[in-house]
């Protein structure tokens, strides 16, 4: 039975550290299986930089899942959106982006991010109002739905671009390498990490340090008790969504500088990508989306490296693994 | 006595079920109101009902005088009213301190309702940063409660607040109440527990699938024991 005297002692919460763990422990047992040291510090700055980039796409999945209850699989649809918007202004200034000044370069690179930022926001609302309002709380239709706009996205990218792949080089000044000794770890992978932890912090800032945040961290946890208490929660899921789709589209420029190239299907092949990022985090969770991101990337890293046949079924055999560990995900925030 | 609350042959449909079948209610204001009835009478269906957290499928619904059955749940939590539901539902990843943060809304919390409200849950102070989902199940109530007070509401709808809970605890959110009342709210009360009921109700309402089976004093009912019965499969005393 339960007690309500205040002398009582409040039982000290757990601090769930073995996700946080996860990623280190894997990094660490990777060492003596790599081999060279040299080989095991460019492959784990090539997943940190990958899992930053996977991040960025998949936050404002789970964010939109977490808060407003909507499976979203059109969400790819905001990443090649972004991507392709960047090659609107990447292509008018392509001297720019080849010259040898970074200021030059960034000049360029951030007006693109702006923009894709700004598109895939705005497609966002539309797609909020016009695709996911009139199938709240259905998820079979939100599937439908979402499907079918990830097509109608697709489909237009074609029309309006072609089918072709299109070349997105990397700037100038971030081609290269940073040379350490023996090993060499890209720029563009230090900016990819340096990005990613930004949105990180800033994501744990505005929900831990804001009452914006206390607001979404309460709609994920109960949305009904948070309209009860008098908040119109619907402009929230707009707010989320659209930041969400804006940082689909940010991820879409960063992830198509790091292939240095753009094509309609880009959405399909990170779709399934994201979805099991959010899924091994824990369906709402931040944290664990993190911490997903980077299992991800290393176990295709690591795997790509050592067993490069199991790289295509690596993030599968993943996912199975951590849901036999913690059927919920690593860090399970909703109940749903 | 003017009616604070007012339903007038309200409907509620929940998928194919129909739930409540033509309430008719008042609630006066001023007054604790007791809501009883058998297990899946449609008791927390009306308090869902009235917050609008389920729509009335057909009815009236006014709160002083104004229509509320097509509002959302937030405006009508806007209009003054607090909502304590069964589940207690803090949000149990937010500190105690957050959870009354996010139920004051855009005033700042007021440091004399909050000096109140910790004389009555002195727990509250102490596990003030503490993650309300470590608390107690009557601790939960407590927050659950002040939560639905840290504001001046002009109604506040009550679920079943001391299911569950230890006699102690009862005794006490029974005084905290009883508190609330003396300073004039209007409640409308959904109480299984005899005790309670009796120290707290002024009117009550009987329901008995989905509809309102007896109005009367809480006093007359509380001493006609074959009424109680008759209305309730048992005794109110039986029921604690």
């Amino acid at each position: 039975m339960t007690d309500l005297a205040a002398s009582d002692p409040l039982p000290k919460p757990k601090r769930d550290l073995a996700p946080i763990l996860l990623p280190i422990a894997l990094a660490l047992i990777m060492i003596p299986l790599v081999g060279s040291p040299s080989t095991w510090l460019t492959l784990t700055a090539a997943s940190l930089a990958m899992g930053m980039m996977i991040f960025i796409m998949a936050s404002g999945l789970t964010l939109v899942f977490g808060l407003m209850d909507v499976l979203n699989f059109g969400h790819g649809a905001f990443i090649a959106v972004g991507a392709y918007v960047a090659t609107l202004v990447f292509a008018p200034f392509a001297a720019s982006v080849q010259a040898d000044s970074l200021w030059v370069n960034l000049a360029v690179l951030a007006p693109a991010a702006l923009l894709s930022m700004a598109v895939s926001g705005a497609l966002g609302l539309v797609v909020e109002r016009v695709l996911i309002l009139p199938v709240y709380g259905q998820h079979l239709k939100q599937i439908l739905m979402t499907t079918g706009g990830l097509i109608v996205a697709e489909q237009t990218l074609y029309a309006l671009w072609g089918p072709q792949i299109i070349p997105m080089p990397l700037p100038a000044s971030l081609r290269g390498s940073f040379i350490l000794g023996d090993v060499a770890i890209a720029k563009y992978r230090v900016l990819a990490m340096l990005i990613g932890l930004a949105v990180f912090i800033a994501i744990q800032l505005v929900l831990n340090r804001t009452k914006l945040g206390l607001l979404i961290r309460a709609g994920v946890e109960n949305r009904e008790m948070v309209e009860a208490l008098g908040y119109r929660i619907r402009r929230l899921f707009l707010g989320v969504f659209m930041t969400g789709s804006a940082l689909a589209g940010l991820g879409g420029v960063m992830w198509a500088l790091y292939r240095e190239q753009v094509h309609a299907s880009m959405s399909d092949e990170l779709t399934v990508l994201i979805f099991v990022v959010v899924i091994i985090g824990g369906l709402g969770s931040i944290g664990g989306c993190f911490i997903g991101a980077l299992l991800v990337a290393m176990v295709a890293n690591y795997g790509g490296f050592l067993v490069p046949k199991l790289a295509l079924v690596s993030n599968i055999l993943l996912m199975v693994a951590v849901l036999m560990w913690r059927p919920r995900g690593l860090y399970a925030v909703t109940s749903r | 006595m003017t009616d604070l609350l007012k339903l007038s042959g309200v409907h509620t449909h929940i998928s194919r079920y129909h739930i409540l079948q033509g309430i008719d209610l008042a609630v006066p204001q001023g007054q604790v109101t007791m809501l009883l009835g058998r297990n899946g009478a449609g008791k927390t269906t009306t308090l869902r009902t009235i917050m609008g957290l389920w729509q009335a499928s057909s009815g009236e619904i006014t709160l002083s005088g104004e229509r509320i059955e097509r509002l959302a749940t937030p405006d009508i939590a806007r209009l003054g009213v607090g909502y304590v539901p069964e589940s207690m539902a803090v949000f149990s990843d937010l500190t105690v301190k957050d959870n009354l943060v996010l139920a004051a809304r855009d005033a700042a919390m007021d440091d004399r309702q909050l000096e109140w409200i910790f004389g009555f849950f002195p727990a509250l102070r102490r596990f003030w940063l503490s993650r309300a989902g470590s608390l107690s199940g009557g601790q939960k109530q407590m927050l659950s409660i002040a939560r639905a007070i840290i504001e001046p509401r002009k109604l506040l709808l009550i679920d079943e607040p001391t299911k569950g809970l230890a006699p102690a605890i009862v005794m006490a959110l029974i005084e905290c109440l009883k508190e609330i009342k003396r300073k004039g709210a209007t409640i409308l009360l959904v109480e299984q527990n005899f005790f309670a009921a009796r120290e707290l109700g002024d009117s009550v309402l009987v329901m008995d699938n989905g509809t309102i089976v007896h109005r009367g004093e809480m006093a007359a009912l509380a001493a006609d024991v074959p009424l109680q019965e008759r209305l309730l499969g048992l005794s109110l005393e039986a029921h604690q």
